[in-house]
């Protein structure tokens, strides 16, 4: 394709890309080193104040709790998630777009009424408590909103689908032959699974957890609606200083450290997959 | 804001067209832009304000005094002309030189109000705020499924066992610090470090006693069940009390903040006039009453609160408060630089686990 013709097709993209990604994540990051005004605002002196403070113990705690939260949320996920995608993969090649449909359905109804369908759900009044009561149930209902089990929940409800998308695809292609391969050789199923269906689809599993664990940690909408406000995360925090602090610089220097981690991870993923790729290939080639 | 109004403005003079040379006596009406929180004043209001004074205006909203500020510092007060805000950070936007001197001698109405609310500590004489309404932060309780009925704010950031797990705090700042300031037997404008330290303590380990935080949906948890008792404002708890008769309020022992929602004029406004206009219009009995008897906030106009029906004050006992008494507590008042270290102490206590 000639130069001047992907110029042209590729023009809207990026100025897409650099007018409201590029500049605007730059000015965030050049308030990061900025002081606050005592009342809001931004006191044009420069300071490295607030990437310093993001280390904080009290800060950098919220960060490693986060990090732990989105940790449970994509392990839970990916074991959800991996066990769908696999079952579908077995299923009638004519039926699986139909059962990949059904997966990915929540998707197009609204992440706020789906994480309120959850309220709805939990709270202590709620259809659960119903359900159970219904079946005899009489003594104190059971807390499980505003917990942080709910938060993960609501978090690997809404993320499932990304996990069941990345697996249902090394997991649809792989060739079958080297599954019955493996059993004529003797293998049992668990260790045809572990030997050969596993580590061939492995790109699939981390690419999931990736993107759960990456949506998770800058997830402010669920903490704080599953989470009762007593689960900070760091997107909770981020939130709070731009909306109830007003400490604007901080908010940029917190949401750059969050952004460092997210472009971090996504790096690993994108060069393991890339590792696994070439490494796989020349092996499918001789088999 | 202002490009907006310019064009209904272009777009009503080709309509109105003939008509205009009517209007020539109104030549000099203005659009305002007021901000105020959602449902604090009549949705009808602005109609009966052009229809009074022959200005118009247009109302945006804010969720918090936060936001608001937020937009306020970061324009200079410009693109507003009145905006509806709590005491302190009245205060703040005065501190800030981008609060108007309210003209007194064009604001008549300001006879109605009670000469209590014009001796509040952070304005006194309404110098650059105008009180809109006020109350107190207590205990809103279901007296059918507490024990005891509560009555100190230990009841609530210390509870009994039956009751754990199903209590709320609001989660604003001041508010959230105030029940553990009050507790602790402190100013609810404490700034010593070591206080606030131990106010800090107090309140992260109600934290571990609590069903959540929530400063917007605390009176339908009462009204279900969810919780039993829930830190409230005074207005708030009566709509949980609308909806369920064993829902009472309580101003604990240690005692409460005095709340005040102020209306300020930015010093940035080009329609003063027509913005004083406006406070005096809310001021009015009849308008001010409006607010008294839909938000269920008391409101320091004598005149309207004089107007009330009876029923009013024996459904919601809030309302019958004696404004003596209401002023024997303390207001809350903008804490200068120390305002960075309760933003931390929130900060500590949110991600306390």
């Amino acid at each position: 394709m000639n130069t001047s013709r992907s110029t042209f097709l590729m023009a809207p993209a990026l100025a897409w890309l650099i007018g409201l990604m590029v500049v605007p994540c730059g000015l965030v990051l050049a308030l990061a080193f900025f002081q606050r005004g005592t009342y809001g605002g931004v006191d044009y002196t420069f300071t490295l104040e607030n990437f310093a403070r993001v280390f904080d113990p009290l800060y950098a705690g919220i960060f490693l709790n986060s990090a732990r939260i989105a940790g449970i949320a994509a392990l839970i996920a990916v074991v959800i998630g991996y066990s769908a995608a696999y079952a579908i993969a077995s299923c009638r090649r004519s039926l699986q777009p139909v059962l990949l449909f059904f997966a990915v359905l929540p998707f197009w109804s609204n992440y706020l009424i789906r994480t309120y369908a959850w309220i709805v759900l939990l709270n202590r009044e709620g259809l659960v408590t119903q359900f159970m009561r219904w079946f005899g149930y009489t003594g104190e209902p059971p807390s499980m909103l505003y917990t942080e089990g709910a938060v993960i929940a609501g978090l690997v409800y809404n993320y499932l689908p990304f996990v069941i998308l990345t697996c249902y695809a090394p997991l649809s292609r792989m060739n079958p032959e080297l599954a019955e391969a493996s059993r004529d050789l003797g293998g049992s199923a668990f260790t045809t699974f572990r030997r050969i269906i596993l580590p061939l689809t492995l790109p699939g599993i981390a690419a999931g957890a990736v993107f759960v664990f990456v949506l998770s940690i800058g997830n402010f909408v669920t903490p704080a609606l599953l989470g009762g406000g007593r689960f900070q995360m760091i997107g909770n925090l981020v939130y709070d200083q731009f909306l109830t602090a007003n400490d604007w610089p901080f908010g940029a220097a917190l949401s750059m450290a969050l952004i460092a981690i997210m472009m971090l991870l996504l790096l690993v993923q994108a060069y393991a997959s890339d590792r696994a790729s070439t490494r796989t290939a020349p092996v499918r080639e001789d088999g | 804001m202002k490009t907006n109004n310019n064009r209904t403005t272009t777009a009503r003079k080709i309509l109105l067209g003939v008509s205009l040379a009517a209007l020539a006596s109104t030549a000099n009406a203005a659009e305002l832009v007021i901000s105020n929180w959602d449902g604090y004043m009549a949705p009808d209001a602005m109609d009966a304000f052009k229809a009074a004074t022959g200005n118009t205006g247009e109302v945006v909203k804010h969720a918090t005094n936060e936001e608001i500020m937020g937009k306020l510092v970061a324009s200079g007060g410009k693109g507003y002309d009145v905006v509806f805000v709590s005491s302190p950070f009245a205060e703040v936007l005065n501190k800030l030189g981008l609060a108007e001197t309210i003209d007194a001698s064009k604001v008549p109405n300001l006879a109605n109000l009670y000469p209590e609310a014009a001796a509040l500590a952070y304005d006194p004489g309404n110098t650059f705020s105008v009180p809109y309404t006020w109350g107190t932060t207590g205990l809103c309780f279901r007296s059918d499924l507490v024990k005891a009925e509560p009555a100190s704010w230990n009841d609530l950031l210390k509870p009994a066992d039956d009751i754990k797990g199903k209590t709320t705090m609001l989660a604003t700042d001041r508010w959230l610090l105030a029940a553990g300031q009050l507790a602790d037997g402190f100013s609810v404008n404490e700034v010593d470090p070591a206080k606030m330290e131990q106010v800090k303590n107090t309140l992260i380990e109600a934290k571990k006693t609590l069903l959540a935080y929530d400063d917007t949906t605390f009176y339908s948890k009462l009204v279900s069940g969810e919780a039993v008792m829930v830190q409230a404002w005074d207005g708030w708890c009566n709509y949980g009390i609308t909806d369920n008769k064993d829902i009472k309020y309580v101003i604990p022992k240690e005692g409460s903040d005095l709340w005040v929602d102020t209306m300020v004029v930015m010093k940035a406004s080009e329609n003063k006039d027509a913005a004083l206009q406006f406070i005096n219009f809310m001021l009015d009995t009849k308008n001010h009453a409006w607010a008294a008897e839909n938000i269920l906030y008391k409101v320091p106009n004598k005149a309207a609160m004089d107007s009330l029906p009876a029923e009013l004050s024996t459904t919601y006992p809030n309302m019958a408060m004696p404004v003596a008494e209401l002023t024997k507590f303390e207001v809350l008042r903008d804490v200068g630089d120390s305002q960075k270290e309760y933003s931390r102490i929130v900060s500590e206590i949110k991600a306390a686990q």
